[in-house]
């Protein structure tokens, strides 16, 4: 009975007491597409929580800084502020934060759960529209299952956010979506608000294997680019088209016709536009550099390049263009392109000036401990003589991620008005025994490792036999 | 960062930059190292403030005030671990140069038959660039092991039985009388075993009464093996070689359990996901898993019990663990000591995880008279930690493999070294 009155009292909190969603900050409609500004829209809510005062606590900013023995203070889901000697106001939580270590919450750009979920069975495998080599047309959100266990497991590993993408089979494979790791139904419950979706583009082996290898376009990295450029051009056309038709109506012509909607070259085009954020995979520095010229060509900005194995080649030319770089710490050799791969890679990137260093995941083991994998990346760097303390390397998975993705102004630091998206950890994070304790998304409590949840979030996992989690009694 | 700390990068990195990356040692006659912390996994637990000479490629002292020889090199240790080297794992460290390269890696037969008799260490590269570039991480052995896979078009499959594999040292050896047989069951395996992991069980059984009883073949019978796969069988049986069964569902490692029984097998449980809900009767039957410490997802429904507490449940239970990736390519075994100390954050005992990656898997794989512990006389397999090995922010200092000291270069070292200059330049673009 007991707990049934708190179930009663948390659907409470959710739904009926929620607050209103919050405002999108772009529609993310591409300017040449007219009909449903935005279709699928988000309908998380931030749920409506009594305040937070984390006390006397390590905190990494984010933003570079590191201040001990500071308090946090969170209200009505923002962060009100990072000191000293804050008050609690009535009716906030408290919690001790002595010899705990509080960090922005972490993101992941680069992760397919849902699309690639488990159990990675045929009827699970969502994440590659491998039947052509463009499918800008596609949608991973319309893939994202939202009840992969691999969720929770990411949220027990401190990530907050995390950018879904499709796979890397095509050269143009489709648009991304930029989710909350919060529990729910649809995925549309657990779209960021607001955030702006991105284009997942491939670079070199990947594409040209799989294509081919059935005998088509492409089969080489030249192939590859031709791809690209001809879509490039097809996408100039469409905005061309769509311009005139708008001429025409606002010159009072009533007879224009306007331009058939074609769901590729709307996301074409609102990537040239801007609206849509440029992801490319790619692992070699010359690839890279190719890649960077030919959006000087089209008149578009690639945000990152993900897996960038070879970008400690090129650390100067990437922080000069302001692309990131978003790399493992240590995986190397598992195809040719990665042959290069070196474990001082995310420093060397970090280290070139204006440098924009990511660690991303690509991983469902992963995206579980990006902190590890920034803390071994970390200690490479220490050893060839980089300064690169923790709250440096904090910014390889919250600040610089979030920036990439287009919302920094609103997650990624501590900063007061942000989203209070926080992780409280047991110890220092930069360390392989360090654990979450409690992860807040939005200030409200998703993931507390002392007292789990008697049953687990997914839907797969509950009613099986055996629990997957459990602390060892 | 600071400029002025950019610069201190270059001159550092200028400093290590000359050497050839080479597995030759460098042969300084005697090593000492002063003042460690020595882990030597053995009954002497673990020793603080303590010396170890190497001399000759031997552990000649473990001692206080142990004096240095005329000549040698000594390092003072300031209290820092030293441990055996680390195990690698089993997998395709030397016969995988390049993942997704059909041409570059030679784990795999596929000849439709089943062929005990395949002997992968007959294919390893010692010159392969991975085992370098783990070396100089700490990893001094490994398991080197096929793996089965299925046939695609046209191209026949492999069979439940892999083949065979060894101990390998990453000095470049390959350990003699170290041959293993590697055995894939599971509903991974199915296309390995026309669909049904019952038949793996029926093939497997049919093998062994093949190479055990071939006076009960008639002329005509349909056989599995050929002369030499009976034979190969019959010498792994009799000497007993571990046979590796890669399994993850608790059902399927109860019929592996019982399969050993029946056939006197010395059996070793590799991946395990659900081991440890089978941990009692593992642990009555002495058979040891091999196990992948993050590998906690319900990947397949063989393994919808996975945990991060596996480790910690099966040492609990009194399993002897060591640890493996379930990937088995090997670039980056490196790693395995990240997955170590994860058990221990999931509640493994830290020198559990350590003897995991040490003197368990030696054991095991019948190499504990060169490997996984540290004693007077032995050969120095051996690394010096910047801290505490299973941490992620500690990197290895020294290491020694098969009595020498291993110089700290690898082909990444090189790219990196070449690529600092670049980038200290301004050219890195």
């Amino acid at each position: 009975m007991k707990l049934l009155t708190c179930l009663l009292a948390l659907a409470c909190a959710l739904s009926a007491c929620a607050s209103k969603p919050e405002k999108p900050e772009k529609s993310g409609a591409p300017s040449a597409r007219a009909p449903g500004a935005e279709p699928y829209p988000s309908t998380y809510r931030v749920p409506q929580r009594p305040p937070v005062l984390i006390r006397s606590t390590t905190v990494l900013t984010g933003t570079g800084a590191r201040i001990d023995a500071a308090d946090v203070l969170i209200v009505d889901g923002r962060i009100s502020a990072v000191g000293s000697g804050l008050a609690a106001p009535d009716g906030a939580q408290v919690i001790e934060g002595q010899g705990r270590w509080v960090t922005p919450g972490l993101i992941d750009v680069h992760s397919h759960l849902g699309v690639y979920p488990s159990p990675a069975v045929q009827g699970n495998d969502d994440g590659n529209e491998s039947t052509d080599p463009v499918t800008a047309n596609v949608w991973a959100e319309h893939s994202v299952w939202p009840q992969d266990p691999g969720f929770a497991a990411a949220l027990a590993g401190g990530v907050t956010t995390l950018q879904i993408l499709p796979g890397s089979a095509n050269l143009i494979g489709g648009r991304s979506v930029v989710l909350k790791n919060v529990v729910s139904a649809t995925y549309q419950g657990m779209k960021f608000p607001g955030a702006p979706q991105g284009l997942k583009m491939a670079c070199g082996e990947n594409p040209k294997r799989v294509y081919g290898g059935k005998d088509k376009f492409p089969s080489t990295r030249m192939g590859n680019v031709a791809g690209y450029r001809a879509q490039w051009i097809e996408a100039q056309e469409y905005i061309r088209d769509n311009a005139r038709y708008e001429e025409k109506v606002a010159g009072g012509d009533k007879d224009a016709e306007p331009v058939k909607r074609d769901l590729r070259l709307d996301t074409l085009a609102a990537a040239l536009n801007g609206d849509i954020i440029v992801h490319q995979h790619c692992y070699r520095a010359d690839e890279m550099a190719t890649v960077i010229d030919m959006a000087d060509e089209f008149g578009y900005r690639v945000s990152a390049f993900h897996h960038a194995a070879e970008a400690y080649k090129i650390a100067n030319l990437l922080a000069e263009r302001g692309v990131c770089g978003a790399m493992w710490a240590d995986w190397w050799g598992f195809k040719m392109e990665s042959y290069d791969g070196i474990e001082e890679n995310i420093a060397m990137v970090d280290a070139a000036p204006g440098g924009c260093a990511i660690v991303h995941s690509d991983s469902e083991e992963g995206i579980q401990r990006l902190n590890q994998e920034a803390a071994k990346a970390m200690a490479h760097g220490v050893k060839v003589g980089f300064a690169i303390a923790p709250e440096r390397a904090i910014t390889w998975i919250t600040a610089n991620p979030a920036q990439s993705l287009g919302i920094l102004e609103r997650t990624g630091t501590l900063e007061s008005g942000k989203m209070a998206d926080l992780v409280v950890w047991n110890s220092n994070p930069f360390s392989v025994y360090a654990l979450a304790d409690l992860v807040f998304i939005d200030g409200a409590l998703r993931y507390d490792r002392v007292h789990p949840p008697a049953v687990p979030d997914s839907d797969f996992s509950l009613g099986q036999p055996v629990p997957a989690t459990g602390a060892l009694r | 960062m600071k400029p002025g700390s950019f610069f201190a990068v270059v001159a550092l990195a200028a400093g290590l930059a000359q050497s050839p990356v080479t597995a030759r040692h460098a042969s300084a006659a005697s090593v000492l190292i002063r003042n460690a912390t020595v882990h030597t996994m053995g009954t002497a637990g673990v020793l603080t403030g303590t010396d170890i000479l190497v001399t000759d490629g031997r552990i000649a002292a473990i001692g206080t005030n142990v004096q240095a020889p005329a000549g040698a090199e000594v390092i003072d240790a300031a209290g820092r671990p030293v441990t055996p080297g680390f195990f690698g794992g089993v997998g395709h460290l030397g016969v995988e140069e390049i993942g997704l390269e059909p041409t570059e890696g030679d784990y795999a037969l596929a000849l439709g038959q089943m062929r005990p008799e395949f002997d992968v260490t007959l294919a390893f590269n010692p010159a392969s660039v991975a085992i370098g570039v783990n070396r100089i991480a700490g990893v001094t052995f490994a398991v080197l092991a096929p793996t089965a896979e299925a046939g695609s078009g046209d191209r026949p499959g492999g069979t439940v039985i892999a083949g065979q594999g060894a101990v390998i040292t990453l000095d470049g050896g390959v350990v003699p009388e170290t041959r293993s047989l590697f055995v894939d069951l599971g509903g991974g395996a199915n296309a390995l075993s026309g669909g049904s992991r019952a038949a793996q069980f029926m093939l497997l059984e049919q093998a062994l009464l093949e190479a055990h009883s071939p006076e009960r073949l008639l002329p005509g019978d349909e056989r599995v093996l050929t002369p030499l796969g009976r034979r190969t069988l019959v010498a792994l049986a009799a000497r007993p070689a571990p046979f590796v069964f890669d399994v993850d569902r608790a059902s399927d490692i109860r019929q592996v359990v019982a399969l050993a029984r029946r056939e006197k097998l010395r059996a070793v449980i590799g991946g395990g996901a659900e081991a440890w809900e089978v941990a009692g009767e593992l642990a009555a039957a002495g058979i040891p898993v091999i196990l992948d410490p993050l590998d906690n997802l319900p990947s397949s429904f063989d393994k919808v019990g996975a945990t991060l507490e596996n480790a910690a449940r099966l040492h609990k239970a009194g399993v002897k663990i060591a640890f493996s990736f379930r990937d088995p390519q090997g670039h980056n075994v490196r790693k395995l000591r990240q997955a170590a100390g994860n058990a221990v954050a999931h509640g493994l005992p830290p020198d559990a995880a350590l003897v995991a990656l040490t003197r368990n898997p030696a054991e095991i794989f019948g190499v504990s008279d060169r490997a996984g512990m540290l004693d007077v006389g032995r050969p120095a397999d051996l690394v010096l930690w910047g801290g505490d090995p299973l941490e992620v922010t500690t990197l290895a200092e020294r290491v020694f493999i098969g009595g020498h000291p291993v110089p700290m270069r690898s082909r990444q070292t090189e790219l990196r070294d070449r690529y600092l200059e670049r980038l200290r330049r301004g050219e890195a673009r």
